[in-house]
């Protein structure tokens, strides 16, 4: 046997529901524990051990939520698009979950990035919100991600929502790339990335830190919270199956 | 736990040199939307076994009438 054929043989055993199911189950806590303990390394380092800005002051800590919020929201969509163009093309059932699990959490994230752009905005610029390129492309991701929530939602046959969401999802990519760009195509208030691969750090070595930290955080809650969400599509959507039918069974039998 | 970092006080930590109410309004957003947003996972799960085991009993009811 080829290595190809054993590995799409992998791809598809744990790209089967009944497999992924109880394999999620067994991932949950794991990811939990990962985003509390880089939560805390986070908060600690964030406000407690980073220095004053030299400009914003003791405004600036917002970025520790601010950042990796908005991080998660652009990287929560291409990998969103990811399964759904998987689901897409392969016809693969879980990818297309995965994806639907994922959109309300890559809402959330587009959520809190407005927001808390929004209290960091008011202070430091005298404004709540402008129109202008990265708060706008932002704002259209948000978008992106209810109008994707809602056609699926709004075809009852789910493997016709599933392609739907999928285009959807897959011509909404283009937005990313405008969003993370948009600092450096327009005159913006906003302020360019912060951070470079290609130049030294802007910031203190302690803010930096304490952001990445609190971006894991966010990283492996996102994880958590989807495989939550997809356990619960799976039963949704697999409940006329057979080996639903004996999980539940079996579930009774160990008094749960 | 206050005197080996950036505060001398609890009141000046939450404070955040005036911008408190933008510092801590931002976090709290974040620390309310995602204690919800799992709660509401947690019980969509939940609810999906519920109506998994109410089909499952209305199944076993339907094949024990049609047996008697």
């Amino acid at each position: 046997m080829t290595t190809t054929n054993r590995l799409s043989q992998i791809f598809y055993h744990y790209a089967s529901p009944a497999t992924f199911y109880p394999l999620a189950g067994k991932m949950i806590p794991v990811f939990v524990v990962l985003a509390a303990l880089f939560g805390i390394a986070g908060l600690w380092i964030g406000l407690f051990v980073a220095p004053t800005d030299f400009q914003q002051g003791e405004g600036y800590r917002i970025i520790f939520v601010h950042v990796p919020s908005s991080w998660m929201s652009m990287f929560i969509y291409c990998v969103m698009a990811l399964w759904a163009g998987i689901g897409l093309t392969m016809n693969t059932r879980l990818s297309s979950m995965m994806a639907q699990a994922l959109a309300p959490t890559g809402a959330l994230m587009a959520a809190l990035s407005l927001i808390t752009g929004a209290l960091w905005g008011k202070p430091m610029w005298g404004t709540w919100w402008v129109w202008d390129a990265r708060l706008t492309s932002e704002l259209i991701l948000f978008f992106l991600y209810i109008g994707f929530i809602a056609l699926q939602a709004s075809i009852d046959d789910p493997r016709r929502a599933d392609k739907a969401g999928a285009i959807l999802a897959l011509v909404g990519v283009v937005n990313i790339p405008i969003i993370y760009f948009s600092v450096t195509w327009w005159n913006t208030l906003h302020q360019g990335a912060s951070v470079s691969l290609t130049k030294a750090p802007a910031m203190a070595q302690t803010m930096l830190w304490g952001m990445l930290l609190m971006a894991l955080c966010f990283w492996m809650y996102s994880i958590a919270v989807a495989l939550i969400r997809v356990r619960a599509i799976i039963l949704e959507r697999e409940r006329h199956t057979e080996w639903v039918k004996q999980l539940l069974a079996g579930e009774k039998h160990a008094g749960a | 736990m206050l005197g080996h970092s950036q505060w001398n006080s609890a009141a000046e930590f939450f404070a955040m040199g005036g911008y408190g109410f933008y510092v801590w309004g931002s976090f709290l957003a974040c620390a309310v939307l995602m204690v919800i947003e799992p709660l509401m996972a947690i019980a969509r799960q939940r609810a999906a076994l519920r109506e998994l085991a109410r089909e499952q009993l209305a199944e076993q009811l339907n094949k024990e009438t049609k047996e008697s």
